[in-house]
């Protein structure tokens, strides 16, 4: 008699795990993929300045202390709603972060950075989106969190707002060596 | 339904003329070109294909593909390289791999299982038919029930 309630609970507990699979499904959200470049070190690339495009930035930018690399673009209206934010990390918390002005007109980027304020230690300026390509960017803003070996630790995608940086990206940066 | 075929109609040059930009003089290269953006799946836009989408990053990874065969990549190179960069999210169709396995085994799985079912079940329903033959005590009952009927 036990085996029989055994075996017919079998269906039951399928359908149980199957909804709570599903019902998982539905808070996760399908538009943000996984990053196949976390633990990768940053690709090779060379891009101009953004302010001076004499002037060339390599790999070599992404070394020496833990750092945020943020994509962002004009064209993009959650960066800006997220550069105020941006502003605040540089100014109260002295984070060290790069932007890199993604398939933009560069008056447009130059004139927001004036109006908005400039959060970043370097400017990159990426208008084919060749890094954008190989780093795996898929839409603006994107932020990696990057370690004082260049290596890539965490990529988030959307805005940074105070609930994301204290609770998933400070943690991280903060292990980050 | 009239609204839907027009816009079917204005959609179908529009997505085929994603494609009609790039010349190939190999026409080889250029069927190994369609294959690929029919494989490769938009990573912005959830359910299109490169060829399909009109995203910015749609027409990026359409130049990427042309760029790359036209300096004589093979096609899994090409799909080497975008999966390097957007991950398996990038094909339509999943390799063969741990995570994927479920993918690839489910139906399989389910179509023999289902199977199992149906003939253990049959196979007892038959054992069981035989023993089911009325007893002497029964079939008087029975008899008696027919005959009880027939008279009334």
């Amino acid at each position: 008699m036990n085996r029989r309630i055994l075996i017919l609970s079998i269906p039951l507990l399928l359908f149980l795990g199957a909804s709570v699979f599903l019902y998982k499904g539905l808070f996760s959200d399908p538009t943000e993929l996984e990053s196949v470049l976390i633990d990768q070190p940053i690709p090779e690339f060379t891009l101009q300045d953004l302010h001076d495009l004499d002037k060339q930035h390599d790999k070599g930018i992404f070394t020496g202390q833990p750092m945020l690399l943020n994509v962002w673009a004009t064209w993009c209206p959650t960066c800006y709603a997220e550069h105020e934010y941006l502003n605040e990390l540089k100014a109260k918390e002295g984070i060290y972060i790069i932007g890199m002005n993604y398939k933009d007109e560069r008056e447009k980027a130059l004139r927001w950075l004036d109006n908005l304020g400039n959060p970043y230690a370097i400017d990159l300026y990426d208008p084919r989106g060749m890094l954008g390509l190989d780093l795996g960017v898929y839409g603006a803003p994107e932020t990696f969190l990057i370690d004082s070996n260049g290596v890539i630790r965490y990529r988030h995608v959307g805005d940074v707002n105070d609930r994301v940086w204290q609770q998933t990206l400070k943690p991280i940066f903060e292990r980050m060596e | 339904m009239r609204v839907l075929t027009l816009a079917a109609l204005l959609w179908l040059p529009l997505a085929q003329g994603a494609i009609d930009v790039y010349e190939f003089e190999d026409s080889a290269r250029e069927e190994v070109f369609r294959e690929l953006l029919r494989e490769l799946r938009c990573p912005k836009c959830q359910n299109q294909d490169i060829a399909d989408s009109n995203a910015e990053l749609a027409k990026d990874l359409r130049d990427k593909t042309y760029q790359m065969l036209q300096q004589g990549s093979s096609k899994q190179e090409v799909i080497d390289y975008m999966v390097a960069r957007y991950g398996n999210f990038i094909l339509y169709k999943p390799p063969f791999m741990a995570s994927t396995l479920i993918l690839w085994a489910g139906p399989v799985l389910v179509l023999v299982i289902g199977a199992l079912v149906v003939l253990v079940r049959t196979r007892k329903k038959s054992a069981t038919a035989n023993d089911e033959a009325l007893s002497a005590e029964e079939k008087q009952r029975l008899d008696r029930l027919l005959n009880k009927n027939k008279e009334s």
